[in-house]
């Protein structure tokens, strides 16, 4: 069956109907009945349009036209992996786990979903998620991390490749299931990287459960290859006193747009949900964060930075939303866009919806090209005009990466926003 | 005003015979039947005797409406609005004009003495035989709406010495057609949304402003809006023209007596500014908020926008909410001329259980255009207030400057306060900044006033004004020391 589905919702929902009895969990009813409630939310809505206020920005019309076939990689096909950014890692090829070539300890999920059973679209939405009720539908394969208690489990990359060959988009919908114990630590690097010119869609998935005081950092980057698109979705929940530190890099793809869903559900829980997008002639990155500060006494930090050159266009979309019982809420936001070429647009809306009165929130956003007193003061002293560029728009991306507090984790992010720049300038 | 009650009589004895069920004449006022169809906007335009392409326009507005769905977007929650069981037309029926103030309506008088209108004007807007005012000695010129008819335009005289219109908008329609025809709907066209495509269909009544070239008018110009009949909606058109090198400054002030149904206002403004022209509007709106239990009070949803056509033209917005159970109002600025200017400063408060959802869209246009956003919101009680803003700027606005500033100030925990801007930029040599502030009044300012004397009320008053002052000095002098009242008033109770 390599038949190539009709585009848009409907060539989904038939390719589910013909992969059902082969998914994971097809005989197991829990599963069943996640995946049923989510072919039913895409039944009823469709992908969404530039009319629904979450999606005014990004049109997924690209997504909506495109007909989808399975990937066909051979299991054990050789493949040249690029150098580590972590000491072990797990890898997803085209959306399959390998065991061959994970030496981290994380389990299949594909093999195994009974292990993800009470974790597994307990943290996760579809009714009003669409890409997460796409890849709850037709997930087949990611990876399960379950860190015990009060263990440090060191850095883990989570490595994902496409290979997107020819004429034949190819869709994968990977899972990921990461649970950290009360007092468990982990550095979660996750790369998301295609390979070949064809288009394709990467639609991963990512619920992330904390318990009281654990610690994750989670660095997500994205290098997708030119006609990919990629469209994920980060689901977390914090409990007392743990802390969601996240850093999303967009830096490749046509068409990218990150959702994080992150619920601070316990007193002085902490998220970070910093991020950056470098966009290139011809790219359409979003990053949208939805922030819940559903328990008192909780604090979140948000620094997104957009770089936009070409004929690019960014979408910033935060939201904080802090419930009546969150009372002391310390949140903190700022959306700072950089244009480089007069083809840019760039589209931001920060947002805040506050129902106790005991909080200290801000944002803010500023948007403009390079200061032109900063240029001076650096040509002033010698330097020309290119290097002065340069050497400006590092220092406003090194400013976001700086956020990341842990080394490896900070040393990714900063290869990947390098290997950016060199191309681009 | 002769004219137009001859109007009405002209029109009244034509359809008569269509509508002779339809007149409430039981105290003052003079009603259309209940409801909204074609021939309701036929009847409002034969009311006031409009030329035929008037009557089109509003046909044209009707039509659209009728295909248009009320926005569900806003931050407001409300029963739905049943459009067939509101008057759209009322109007106080005209007698011989009392011969003294003992002789008028006590009830309307006790209003404008509520508003604080001074006794002279008083006398002169009920319609007091040969009362007159000295012109030179009274710094605000006064259109007052009366529900929808325009009863009174005072100062007159003065501002026709410098070539003003200043009238209300049917008398505008009658006497200057075509400034009419040529501005009105093009700054909100029919369509723009559902209630301005309702206001087009159904307007009664509004003030028309037309400043010549290079004149700086010599009053601030004022309009006391309210709304007094039982279940009447209120449909205002304002049009302000500001030509080349003119100036003008307009006040708005709204207030309306308790009323426990829910009324609806939908009212358009539109503003004009040409080369050089400045444009200063301002509004203070304290209409019924309806009562602590969050029943009844005015749905105040309304279109406000200015276009600055000319080069270095100017528009600013100033205003004050503190009335209306639901507000949904975005005074916005097109800046389409180069070096033009766009402001607006907002105080707004919501208490008990009042909810608003205001802000402003400021377009770039032109080139080196600027926009200015300050934005204060105070929730009390259970209040929803929610600013919601849009800055845009467009690849040819290069040099574009916008500052935005949003706070929110929270007063007790069942409140919330909410900040939705929206940036929408494709301009690489723009810049927009945006700022945004929540926070509630901090234990040791209430603890400071406290501790010198002050009660806990005065002390929030005095720290909501310190809060608000950035834009309530940018209300001309009457209007601000009416507004620092009415913060006070409409913060009452919230503190305990």
């Amino acid at each position: 069956m390599n038949a190539i589905f009709e585009p848009g919702p409907l060539g989904f929902l038939r390719r589910y109907e013909g992969l059902q009895p082969r998914l994971p969990g097809a005989r197991t009813p829990w599963v069943q009945a996640l995946r049923d409630k989510a072919a039913e939310a895409i039944r009823a809505n469709g992908f969404p349009t530039r009319k629904i206020e979450a999606w005014h920005y990004t049109d997924l019309a690209l997504l909506a036209r495109t007909g989808f076939a399975e990937a066909l990689t051979p299991v054990d096909e050789d493949v040249v992996l690029p150098e580590a950014v972590a000491p072990s890692r797990a890898v997803l090829i085209d959306g399959r786990f390998r065991a061959d070539l994970t030496n981290a300890p994380v389990r299949s999920l594909g093999a195994d979903l009974s292990a993800a059973e009470g974790l597994l679209g307990s943290v996760a939405r579809v009714d009003d998620v669409p890409m997460a009720a796409l890849n709850t539908m037709l997930f087949e394969d990611g990876v399960l991390i379950n860190v015990p208690a009060e263990q440090n489990a060191g850095a883990i990359e989570l490595l994902s490749i496409i290979q997107a060959e020819g004429d034949r988009p190819v869709a994968v919908h990977p899972r990921h299931v990461i649970r950290l114990g009360a007092g468990a630590q982990l550095v979660l690097i996750e790369r998301a990287i295609g390979r070949g010119e064809g288009r394709y869609l990467h639609n991963p998935v990512i619920e992330i459960e904390l318990a009281e005081g654990a610690h994750l950092t989670h660095a997500r980057i994205q290098q997708e290859g030119a006609e990919g698109i990629f469209l994920s979705t980060v689901f977390a929940r914090a409990a007392a006193g743990a802390t969601y530190d996240s850093f999303l890099l967009h830096a490749g793809a046509k068409l990218s747009r990150s959702e994080a869903y992150v619920s601070l559900d316990g007193p002085k829980a902490m998220a970070h949900l910093n991020g950056a997008q470098l966009l290139s002639d011809g790219q359409h990155g979003d990053c949208t964060t939805f922030l819940d500060h559903a328990a008192p006494d909780c604090a979140s930090r948000q620094t997104v930075k957009t770089v936009l050159a070409g004929k690019s266009r960014g979408v910033f979309q935060g939201k904080i939303h802090v419930h009546q019982i969150a009372q002391r809420t310390d949140g903190y936001q700022m959306n700072q866009a950089l244009l480089l070429s007069p083809e840019a647009e760039i589209d931001s809306k920060p947002q805040l919806e506050i129902y106790a009165d005991d909080v200290k929130c801000s944002h803010g956003a500023t948007v403009g090209e390079l200061d032109e007193d900063q240029l001076f003061y650096l040509r002033a002293r010698g330097i020309p005009a290119a290097t002065a560029r340069s050497m400006l728009i590092e220092a406003f991306l090194q400013e976001a990466v700086d956020t990341v507090e842990d080394e490896t984790a900070r040393n990714a992010l900063a290869t990947a926003v390098a290997g950016w720049w060199e191309k681009v300038a | 005003m002769p004219a137009v009650t001859e109007t009405i009589d002209a029109v009244q004895s034509v359809t008569e015979g269509a509508y002779k069920y339809g007149f409430e004449t039981d105290i003052e006022m003079e009603f259309a039947p209940k409801g909204l169809n074609e021939d309701i906007v036929r009847f409002i335009s034969a009311k006031k005797n409009e030329p035929q392409w008037l009557l089109d326009w509003r046909l044209k507005a009707y039509a659209m409406w009728l295909k248009m769905e009320e926005p569900r977007w806003p931050a407001v929650k409300y029963p739905p609005i049943d459009y067939q069981d509101s008057y759209y037309y009322a109007a106080p029926v005209k007698k011989a004009g009392p011969k003294s103030l003992d002789e008028v309506d006590p009830e309307l008088l006790k209003t404008y003495a509520k508003l604080g209108i001074p006794l002279k004007e008083q006398a002169l807007l009920a319609g007091v035989e040969g009362a007159e005012l000295d012109g030179e000695r009274l710094p605000v010129a006064v259109d007052a709406v009366f529900d929808s008819v325009s009863v009174a335009t005072t100062f007159r005289a003065r501002l026709e010495k410098e070539g003003i219109i200043f009238c209300s908008i049917s008398e505008a329609v009658q006497k200057h057609p075509e400034l009419v025809r040529q501005y009105l709907g093009s700054v909100v066209p029919q369509g723009d949304n559902f209630f301005a495509a309702l206001n087009s269909a159904v307007f009664t009544d509004g003030s028309f402003v037309y400043i010549p070239k290079g004149v700086r008018c010599p009053m601030e110009l004022s309009t006391y809006f309210r709304i007094n009949a039982k279940s009447t909606g209120q449909f205002e058109r304002t049009l302000i023209i500001a030509e080349a090198g003119s100036h003008v400054s307009y006040l708005e002030g709204c207030t309306a007596p308790m009323r426990d149904e829910n009324q609806l206002h939908a009212a358009v403004v539109e503003l004009v500014a040409m080369d050089d022209a400045t444009i200063k509007y301002s509004t203070v709106q304290n209409w019924y908020p309806g009562d602590a239990e969050g029943k009844g009070g005015i749905y105040n949803f309304v279109t406000k926008r200015g276009a600055c056509r000319g080069a270095r033209s100017k528009i600013s917005w100033t205003q004050v909410e503190t009335g209306s159970a639901i507000t949904w109002k975005y005074p916005s600025c097109i800046l389409q001329g180069d070096d033009s200017v766009g402001e607006f400063y907002s105080v707004a408060i919501t208490n008990n259980y009042q909810q608003a959802d205001t802000g402003t869209k400021m377009f770039h246009i032109g080139k080196n255009t600027k926009s200015t956003i300050v934005s204060k919101g105070i929730s009390a009680g259970r209040g929803q207030n929610t600013y919601r803003g849009l800055v845009k700027i467009s690849p040819k606005a290069s040099g574009a400057r916008n500052f935005t500033q949003c706070d929110s100030l929270l007063i007790g925990d069942q409140c919330g306060a909410h900040t939705v801007p929206y940036i929408e930029n494709r301009c690489i040599s723009a810049k927009v900044e945006h700022e945004a502030t929540t926070s509630r009044i901090a234990e040791d300012q209430l603890f400071y006033c406290r501790q010198r004397g002050l009660s806990q009320e005065d002390a929030v008053g005095l720290i909501v004004n310190g809060f608000c002052r950035e834009v309530l000095k940018e209300l001309p002098m009457e209007f601000a020391v009416e507004a620092q009242k009415l913060l006070q008033i409409s913060l009452e109770g919230s503190v305990g």
